[in-house]
């Protein structure tokens, strides 16, 4: 099997000059899709019956929970893969995705707590699903830690990415004995809406901004990768050119 | 004469350089002694609600004198040079690693455990969680131990280590001390309490064989940079 | 006819850190009985390629072979043949001198060749002291006693004469001789000469290989 594809791939410049390509376009149904699923999810989507306008907020926070947890993986795997095929894009990935994935995870927890306000009377609660996402803030935050606390990017890198594998074999170990810690636990008060039992028209705007909070971390990411790529590639002709060739077009703008 | 690779010779040589300064394996047991007296202190010394919290505070105490002793695991060998010889050695670096974690273990988790009861007295454990404490302990001890040691090498190269490797460490031990603690309340809730120790147990079994590569690899990589 | 392959060779080695190339394509070949000195200003990659060298580092491109064999087919072999001390003499500093020669030298010793090391590295009568009490060229004694009783084949030798006196620098070299006469292999880094009587020399700076011959000796 011809491997090439795998390793054009791992090019920082070709990911560059292809995402160059994509990115407008991106951009544009990221902002489609966040705009209107806002629009949808926050003026017409019908009242919770028992919650009443304070439910909306889920159109932040369920989608910031999916892509927090989501994003942990494709850290780790980033990580896995510059770890194996000793690629620096992938580090580069890995090193952009944990910042975006520790402030998700923040946004989960802190529109999390704006919700339990209303909903349970206090902004803090020790339920399942909270208690892990603290966790795994936590494990963003010792990934984010140990990358930069080497002089080495390379030694950083690398230990990092191991840390973010561990993180990996323990997510569903943490998760479930969370889980289990809080059936042993669990006040008798409080209860769940389930989001299954959600009716359509509250459901579906949801759904939009899942799709919108995807595509925003992937714009997100990229955009962060392509500055990485651009500092670390700073002394390749290919940049250089790029750079003269902007500011150019920006001297002729102000002309 | 001793041999100088593989496990026995690791565990025998950390145990005898331990030996030789033997201070170091009272600080952590001092405090952890010390840090759960402060407990009652600080909130109550009402017998009937320290019952509730004692197995939880014994847990803490337990992981935190694991973290504090935890740096200065490869922190020796990695200064004077032994690491960098342990990593050109012919044999595999696992049952070095393996060896050297069991000396930490037998020289802090081991003795945290036997002086458990001691602070069970002082926080009022009810008489039915002493041996399912002590057990857990035991068993959970070896798993703080062994992830101690994966922190302890991603940091064993950094000036400050010590902070960081609590950092990245922590969130790791969150299943060990749920099921740890549990171990007792189980038995003081009048519960069979073999159910939490299993998975401890099976916790200690996946931490064996995945750790010791894990930070074997590691080392290899913080070690020379 | 074929040629024996040599013990140790190296073929075009590259070593990249943080996108700078430490170690940029180095070819070097060392027979039996050969010393080979590798020069080069601070911060040139002396120590990177001697941690090349004993596999402990992993090269970012090129090969060693070991008898004609690459590294990873014979990584057994080769390190079980292999002695490296570098610039920490991995010596404990609770134990005794005789307890960390014991340790270093691995293989089960007497207790009487142990003393006799120690005898000839002149640490008479402080195989029981723990090493804390040596001073640090002493304590560098202790690791040096090593090269009086092993049986490796290869010696990797970091700044070996580092915080020796001159008495030192010249037990040393006695050993590295005795060692080369007996068919052995040295890899060295130093900056001063060497009193041995052929010595090759390999600049880092400019890659060049240079014989130097001290018939005086």
């Amino acid at each position: 099997m011809n491997w090439n594809w795998f390793y054009r791939m791992g090019s920082p410049r070709w990911f560059y000059e292809t995402t160059s390509r994509w990115l407008p376009w991106l951009g544009a149904l990221t902002f489609i899709l966040l705009v209107g699923g806002l629009v949808w999810g926050l003026a017409f989507a019908p009242q919770d019956a028992k919650q009443g306008n304070s439910f909306r907020i889920i159109y932040l926070h369920v989608p910031a929970s999916f892509l927090a947890l989501a994003g942990y993986f494709l850290m780790a795997a980033a990580g896995a893969i510059g770890l194996i095929w000793k690629m620096k894009l992938s580090y580069m990935v890995m090193k952009c995705a944990a910042p975006l994935g520790a402030v998700l995870t923040f946004l989960a927890l802190f529109t999390g707590a704006v919700w339990g306000k209303p909903t349970w009377g206090s902004y803090w609660v020790w339920d399942a699903r909270v208690t892990s996402m603290l966790i795994l803030l936590f494990l963003y935050l010792g990934v984010l830690a140990l990358q930069y606390a080497f002089n080495s990017k390379d030694v950083g890198n690398k230990a990092s990415a191991i840390l973010a594998l561990v993180g990996t074999v323990n997510i569903p170990i943490i998760y479930k004995s969370v889980d289990w810690w809080f059936t042993l636990h669990q006040p008798a008060t409080i209860t769940f809406t389930q989001a299954p039992s959600m009716h359509p028209a509250m459901f579906q705007p949801l759904l939009v901004m899942i799709l919108g909070f995807y595509c925003f971390y992937a714009v997100a990411l990229i955009l962060s990768v392509r500055v990485e790529i651009l500092a670390r590639e700073r002394k390749t002709s290919w940049v250089r050119e790029r750079v003269k060739q902007a500011a150019q077009n920006s001297l002729g703008a102000t002309l | 004469m001793i041999s100088n690779t593989g496990f026995w010779a690791f565990l025998r040589r950390d145990l005898l350089l331990i030996n030789r300064r033997r201070g170091e394996v009272a600080s952590p047991l001092i405090f952890f002694i010390m840090a759960a007296t402060f407990v009652p202190l600080g909130t109550t010394p009402d017998a009937e609600l320290l019952k509730d919290i004692a197995p939880g505070i014994i847990w803490v105490m337990a992981l935190l004198a694991t973290l504090l002793s935890a740096e200065s695991l490869f922190a020796s060998d990695y200064h004077d040079g032994s690491l960098e010889q342990m990593l050109i050695s012919p044999q595999l670096l696992v049952m070095p690693v393996l060896g050297k974690v069991t000396a930490h273990w037998l020289t802090t988790g081991l003795p945290l455990t036997l002086v458990s009861p001691f602070l069970g007295l002082l926080l009022s454990l009810p008489a039915a969680g002493y041996l399912p404490m002590m057990a857990g302990l035991a068993v959970g001890t070896g798993c703080l131990s062994l992830l101690a040691a994966l922190g302890a090498a991603l940091t064993v190269s950094l000036q400050k280590g010590g902070l960081l490797l609590t950092l990245i460490v922590m969130p790791l031990y969150m299943p060990v001390i749920i099921f740890g603690s549990a171990t007792a309340q189980y038995s003081i809730q009048g519960l069979a309490w073999s159910g939490p120790l299993a998975i401890l147990g099976a916790m200690l079994a996946l931490a064996i064989a995945l750790c010791p590569v894990a930070i074997a690899n590691v080392l290899r990589l913080t070690t020379i940079n | 006819m074929v040629a024996e392959p040599s013990l140790l060779s190296v073929k075009d080695l590259c070593f990249e850190r943080d996108d700078t190339q430490v170690i940029d394509s180095v070819c070097l070949d060392l027979s039996d009985g050969e010393l080979l000195q590798i020069e080069g200003p601070n911060g040139s990659g002396k120590t990177t390629l001697l941690r090349l060298l004993t596999s402990a580092l992993t090269p970012t491109r090129g090969n060693i072979y070991y008898q004609g064999r690459t590294l990873s087919d014979c990584r057994f072999e080769y390190l079980s043949e292999l002695l490296f001390l570098g610039h920490q003499s991995a010596v404990k500093v609770t134990l005794s001198a005789e307890e960390n020669l014991s340790w270093m030298t691995g293989r089960s010793r007497t207790c009487e060749e142990l003393l006799s090391a120690l005898d000839s590295v002149e640490l008479t009568g402080y195989s029981d002291v723990p090493c804390y009490r040596l001073s640090a060229g002493q304590q560098r004694r202790v690791a040096l006693a090593q090269l009086l009783i092993s049986n490796a084949k290869l010696w990797i030798l970091d700044e070996p004469f580092a915080a020796l006196d001159s008495q030192g620098v010249s037990l040393v070299e006695q050993c590295m001789q005795k060692h080369l006469d007996g068919g052995g292999s040295v890899v060295l880094s130093t900056h001063q000469p060497v009193s041995i009587k052929a010595v090759r020399r390999y600049s880092l700076m400019d890659q060049s290989i240079r014989e130097q011959f001290n018939n005086d000796l």
